[in-house]
C-alpha cells in the first residue's frame, strides 16, 4: 500500500511507542495488511518490562515477568510484518495528509500514527531528587532492588505501583518504611492485604518528603507530617518513588489535551486530528492497565484501517 | 583493539580498564534487569564506531559484587568511562546512542 512522496517511504501506520497499546495496534494494524513502523525509545513492553511480575492478563494463571511478556508482545507484533525502530521521538507534524515523525533517527512519514508513548515516573520537586538519583533514588524496583539486600530502604506512594514494588522489594531489604500522604492506601485490596501483613513494613501516615539528603549517597529523608506539621528525619540506604506518572506527551503540538497533559481521544481513539489514534496511559482515561492498553490499540488500529480506506 | 563489547570480571577489572592504555566504557548490567538488555545493542554499535578508540566492557554485578561496591553502584545500567585509571563521567540509567557518543566523544 506504499507510495513513496519523492524518495520517501511512507507506511500506513506509524505507532510511537512499543508498549502494550503500541505493539497491540501493530499486531490487529498487521493483520490487517498495513505497512507498519513502531518507534520504541527503551524497550519493548514499556512500563511493564520493568515490573517483576504482572499478575493480572487474562491467560497467565500464574502471572509472567514484565520483561517476559514485553519480549512477547514484540515476538507477537513483529510476526505480522511490523517494523521495528529504537528512537526518540522529537517532533511530530500532523498538518498535511502525509504526517511526519522526526526521531533522533530521522524523519519518517506515514498517513496515519498511533500515539502510544504511555507515561513516565512523576518526581516529587524537592531538593536532592535530581542529584542522588541512582546514588539511593530509584524508580525501577527490578533493577536496583538488589543493591539494597539488608538495608533500610523507604518507598514512597501508595498506590498499586507503590505497594506491588515495596512488597517485591521485601526479599532485598530488612526493613520498608511505605511514605504515603494519606492515611489510607489507594492500591488494590488483595495488594493492601499482602503488603498490610508483611512484619518487613512499616508505614508513615500523611506524610511527604521534603528533601533528599546524603552527600556520596542517600542518607536520609527529610519528612513533613501533613496533619499536624511535624517535621522529622528518616534514615535509609534508598529510596524507591511512585509518586504519581507524568504522560510522555512532549513532543506534540496542536492536539487536543488535559489539564495534565493525557490526550483527549473519543471512544474509538480518535484525537482531535483526523488520522491520529492515541492508545494507552498516554490517553485521558479512568483505568490504566495492560489490558486496557491493549484494547485501545487493537480499536486505534481498526480505526486506522477504517481510516485508510 | 576489540570491535565488540566484552565481559569482564573482578579479577580482570584492573588490568582491562585502569590498566588501559585507551579510554574504557563499563557498562554495570544484571541479567534481571529490564532496562539493561536495552542498553546491550546501544553498546554494540558504540563498540563498533569506536573500534581502535575506545574500548567497551560489561561487567555483571550478580557476579562481580566487588567491582560494583567498589564503584558504588546502586542503581542499573549504570555506564562509567575511565581515562587512564580515572573514572572521568558516570551515566545512570538507560541513554540514547547519540546522547553516549556525546559524552563519549567529549572525553576521547
Amino acid at each position: 500500500m506504499s507510495s513513496g512522496k519523492g524518495q520517501e517511504k511512507v507506511y500506513d501506520m506509524i505507532i510511537l511507542g512499543g508498549g502494550p497499546a503500541g505493539l497491540t495496534a501493530a499486531i490487529y494494524g498487521g493483520r490487517a495488511n498495513l505497512e507498519i513502523l513502531i518507534v520504541e525509545h527503551m524497550m519493548s513492553g514499556g512500563e511493564i518490562a520493568s515490573t517483576d511480575k504482572l499478575d493480572n492478563y487474562p491467560g497467565f494463571p500464574e502471572g509472567i515477568t514484565g520483561s517476559e511478556f514485553g519480549q512477547l508482545l514484540e515476538q507477537h507484533a513483529l510476526r505480522f510484518g511490523a517494523e521495528m525502530i529504537s528512537a526518540s521521538i522529537d517532533v511530530i507534524d500532523t498538518g498535511g495528509e502525509i504526517k511526519k515523525v522526526s526521531t533522533s533517527k530521522g524523519d519518517y512519514y506515514g498517513r496515519t500514527i498511533v500515539i502510544a508513548t504511555g507515561t513516565a515516573p512523576g518526581l516529587l520537586g524537592v531538593p536532592g531528587e535530581e542529584t542522588l538519583r541512582g546514588k539511593g533514588i530509584s524508580f525501577c524496583a527490578t533493577c536496583d532492588g538488589f543493591f539494597f539486600r539488608d538495608k533500610k530502604i523507604a518507598v514512597i506512594g501508595g498506590g498499586d505501583s507503590a505497594v506491588k514494588e515495596a512488597i517485591y522489594l521485601t526479599r532485598f531489604a530488612s526493613e520498608i518504611v511505605l511514605i504515603h500522604r494519606r492515611n489510607k492506601l489507594r492500591a488494590v485490596p488483595a495488594l493492601q492485604n499482602q503488603i498490610l501483613q508483611n512484619p518487613k513494613v512499616s508505614f508513615l501516615w500523611d506524610t511527604v518528603v521534603t528533601e533528599f539528603r546524603g552527600d556520596q549517597a542517600l542518607t536520609t529523608l527529610a519528612t513533613k507530617n501533613l496533619k499536624d506539621s511535624t517535621v522529622g528525619e528518616l534514615y535509609v540506604d534508598g529510596a524507591f518513588l511512585y509518586v504519581g506518572r507524568i504522560p510522555n506527551t512532549g513532543f506534540l503540538k496542536g492536539l487536543e489535551v488535559d489539564g495534565q497533559g493525557y490526550i483527549i481521544t473519543s471512544e474509538e481513539m480518535e484525537t482531535s486530528i483526523p488520522g491520529v489514534f492515541a492508545a494507552g496511559d498516554v490517553r485521558r482515561k479512568y483505568l490504566r492497565q495492560v489490558i486496557t492498553a491493549a484494547s485501545d490499540g487493537a480499536i486505534a488500529a481498526m480505526m486506522a484501517v477504517r481510516y485508510l480506506e | 583493539m576489540t570491535g565488540k563489547p566484552f565481559d569482564i570480571s573482578d579479577k580482570d577489572f584492573d588490568g582491562e580498564v585502569l590498566g588501559s592504555s585507551e579510554p574504557v566504557l563499563v557498562d554495570f548490567w544484571a541479567p534481571w534487569c529490564g532496562p539493561c538488555k536495552m542498553v546491550a545493542p546501544v553498546l554494540e554499535e558504540l563498540a563498533g564506531d569506536y573500534e581502535g578508540r575506545l574500548k567497551v566492557v560489561k561487567v555483571n554485578v550478580d557476579e562481580n559484587a566487588g567491582t560494583a561496591s567498589r564503584y558504588s553502584i546502586m542503581s542499573i545500567p549504570t555506564m562509567m568511562l575511565f581515562k587512564n585509571g580515572d573514572a572521568v563521567e558516570t551515566i545512570v540509567g538507560f541513554r540514547k546512542k547519540e546522547d553516549l557518543s556525546g559524552i563519549i566523544d567529549k572525553n576521547l
